[in-house]
C-alpha cells in the first residue's frame, strides 16, 4: 500500500513538474545556472570516462576483430558502442552521481530547513523555482554531455586502435562513417533525453519529500541521497533495456 | 479573522490536536503557549495551510483554507506572514536578497523600489550593514531579524510567529519580542505566536490561549491568564514567571510590571 502510494506521488510529482517546465512564467536565470551546474560542471568527469571508455574499446575490440582478421572494423565498432549504448548510458550514471546526488541533497536540505516551506507561504509554487529549472536544465545537459562522451571516446578508441596498434586513420574512421547511421545518432540521443529525465525526477522527488520516506535531519537528506543515486541509475539500467529491446525491433 | 473550530489532526495514530477552538479578531496578537509536544505548531502549520487536518475547519476571513487550492490559496497565503522557528532564510541568498525575493517575484515594483522598501525593512529590524551577507554569517538572532524583515516586507494582514526567541539569550530575545511588539503597532496585523516566553510575552499580546495534551484549557486575556485557577495553568505561568526572573538574574526587561502578579499566585 505505501510502495502504491509512493509510485502515485512520483506520478503527481513528475505532472506537476512537467506542467511547471511548459508553461510560463519560465525562471530563465535559474535554468542558466542548473546548465552550468550540471552540463558544464561535469564536463571534466566527461572527457575523463569517455576517454577512457573509448580507450578501453579500442583495446578490446582490436584485440578480439583481430582473431577474426576484422580489426578493419574497429571504427564501426567503438563508434556504434559508444554512441547507441554506452554514451547515453554512462554518461547518465556519471551525472547521477556527480550532479543528481548533490540536487536531492540541495533539495533535501531545503525540505528539512522549512525554506519549501517559506517558498510555499509566500504564494510561490516550489515546483517552478526548484524543480522545472532541474528538469529543463538535465534535459539540455545529459544529450550535450553525452555527445561529447561520444566524440572524445572515439578519439580514445582512435588513440588505441590507431596510434599505438596500427590501424590507420583513413581505415578508423572512414568505415566508421560507412556503418554508423544517422538513425544511430538519434537513438542514442533519444535515450540520453528518457535518462536526462530519470535524473532529474527522481533526484528531484526524493530531496523533494526528505522526511516522508526517510528519517529527518541530516540522516534523512544522505538516506534520501543514497536512495536517489541508486534508484536512478537502476532505472537508467533498466529504461535502457526497454528501449534498446523496442527500438530494436522497430 | 482567524476561527479554529474543532480541529482534529493525528500522526500515525497518536492524536496531537484533540479538538481545538479559537479565534483572533482584526488586529488582535494572539500567545499561544503550553508544553513542548502539545501541538502548538502543529496547530500554526494548520493556519498557514501546510497541513490538513483530520477534521475541523482553519477560517481565515470565513474561507476554509484546508480546502482551497491553486489560486485561491495563493490569495490566501499572499496576506501571510510567517516568521519559522529556524528562520527559515534561503541560505544561497544574501539577507538582502532572501529580503527582496518577495517582492521582485510577486510584484512589479522596480529594482530602486524593491531597494529602498528591503533596506527600509533592514532598518527597522536593524541589519543595516549585514544586508550583503549569508545567513550562515550571521547569529541566531540576526537570522530572526532578517527573518521578520522578510515576513513584514510586504505588510501582511495575518502574521504567523513560530517560537521567536527559541535558542537566543533572553536579551537578544526580549530585541526580538520588542520588534515583533514594534511591528504590531505600526502594521495592526492580525497574528498567532507560538511562545514559550511566559510571562513577559503578556506585555504584548491581546489574549493568551494555552494548549494542553492537545486540548484549550485557557482561552482569555494576559489579566485573566494570571487569576486563572486552573493547576496546569498556574504551574505553567508560574514556572515561566520563576525560569525567566533566574535566568537574567532578577532583572527581566518588561517583566516588572507583572511580577508583583506572577509571585502573588
Amino acid at each position: 500500500m505505501r510502495e502504491t502510494l509512493k509510485m502515485g506521488r512520483m506520478g503527481i510529482f513528475l505532472a506537476k513538474s512537467i506542467s511547471c517546465c511548459a508553461t510560463p512564467p519560465i525562471k530563465v536565470p535559474l535554468i542558466l545556472k542548473q546548465i552550468q551546474f550540471i552540463g558544464y560542471q561535469s564536463l571534466l568527469v566527461i572527457f575523463l570516462t569517455g576517454g577512457f571508455t573509448g580507450m578501453v574499446l579500442g583495446y578490446q575490440g582490436f584485440n578480439t576483430l583481430s582473431r577474426f582478421g576484422s580489426d578493419a572494423f574497429l571504427g564501426p565498432m567503438v563508434g556504434l558502442a559508444l554512441i547507441k549504448e554506452m554514451g547515453p548510458v554512462i554518461s547518465a550514471l556519471m551525472v547521477t552521481g556527480r550532479a543528481g546526488s548533490s540536487i536531492t541533497a540541495e533539495i533535501g536540505i531545503m525540505r528539512i530547513s522549512e525554506q519549501i516551506d517559506a517558498l510555499q507561504l509566500m504564494g510561490l509554487n516550489p515546483y517552478r523555482y526548484l524543480v522545472a529549472p532541474k528538469f529543463i536544465a538535465a534535459l539540455i545537459s545529459v544529450p550535450l554531455l553525452t555527445a561529447i562522451f561520444d566524440v572524445v571516446g572515439i578519439f580514445g578508441g582512435y588513440l588505441i586502435g590507431g596510434k599505438l596498434l596500427g590501424v590507420s586513420s583513413g581505415v578508423y574512421f572512414g568505415e566508421m562513417m560507412s556503418y554508423v547511421e544517422m538513425e544511430d545518432v538519434l537513438e542514442g540521443l533519444f535515450k540520453s533525453l528518457n535518462f536526462g529525465l530519470i535524473i532529474a525526477w527522481v533526484c528531484c522527488f526524493k530531496g523533494y519529500y526528505t522526511g516522508y520516506y526517510t528519517g529527518f535531519g541530516a540522516e534523512g537528506v544522505s538516506t534520501a541521497t543514497t536512495q536517489a543515486v541508486v534508484l536512478s541509475s537502476v532505472l537508467i539500467l533498466v529504461w535502457d533495456y526497454f528501449l534498446t529491446s523496442t527500438q530494436l525491433f522497430v | 479573522m482567524i476561527k479554529i473550530e474543532d480541529l482534529h489532526k493525528s500522526f500515525n495514530g497518536v492524536a496531537v490536536l484533540k479538538g481545538v477552538s479559537l479565534e483572533v479578531e482584526q488586529g488582535e496578537l494572539l500567545a499561544l503557549i503550553g508544553r513542548s509536544g502539545y501541538g502548538k505548531s502543529v496547530l500554526l502549520k494548520h493556519v498557514a495551510g501546510l497541513l490538513r487536518p483530520d477534521q475541523g475547519r482553519v477560517l481565515v476571513d470565513d474561507q476554509d483554507i484546508c480546502r482551497l487550492r491553486g489560486t485561491e490559496l495563493i490569495r490566501v497565503r499572499n496576506r501571510l506572514g510567517f516568521l519559522f522557528q529556524s528562520g527559515a532564510l534561503f541560505d544561497s541568498m544574501t539577507i538582502f536578497d532572501n529580503v527582496a525575493f518577495p517582492l521582485s517575484e510577486k510584484t512589479k515594483l522596480s529594482m530602486q523600489e524593491i531597494r529602498e522598501k528591503v533596506m527600509a525593512e533592514l532598518k527597522q529590524v536593524g541589519l543595516l550593514g549585514s544586508e550583503e551577507k549569508y545567513p550562515a554569517q550571521i547569529s541566531g538572532g540576526m537570522v530572526k531579524r532578517a527573518s521578520l524583515a522578510r515576513a513584514l516586507v510586504e505588510e501582511p494582514e495575518i502574521m504567523l510567529i513560530d517560537e521567536p526567541t527559541t535558542g537566543l539569550d533572553p536579551l537578544t530575545g526580549q530585541t526580538i519580542l520588542n520588534l515583533i511588539d514594534a511591528c504590531h503597532q505600526r502594521l495592526q496585523f492580525s497574528g498567532i505566536m507560538v511562545t514559550h516566553e511566559v510571562p513577559k510575552i503578556f506585555e504584548i499580546v491581546n489574549k493568551v490561549v494555552m494548549l494542553h495534551e492537545g486540548r484549550v484549557i485557557f482561552a482569555g486575556t494576559p489579566e485573566e491568564i494570571l487569576s486563572s485557577e486552573d493547576e496546569t495553568v498556574q504551574t505553567f505561568v508560574a514556572a515561566g514567571a520563576e525560569w525567566s526572573t533566574h535566568d537574567t538574574s532578577g532583572h527581566t526587561p518588561g517583566l516588572n510590571r507583572k511580577k508583583k502578579d506572577i509571585h502573588a499566585l
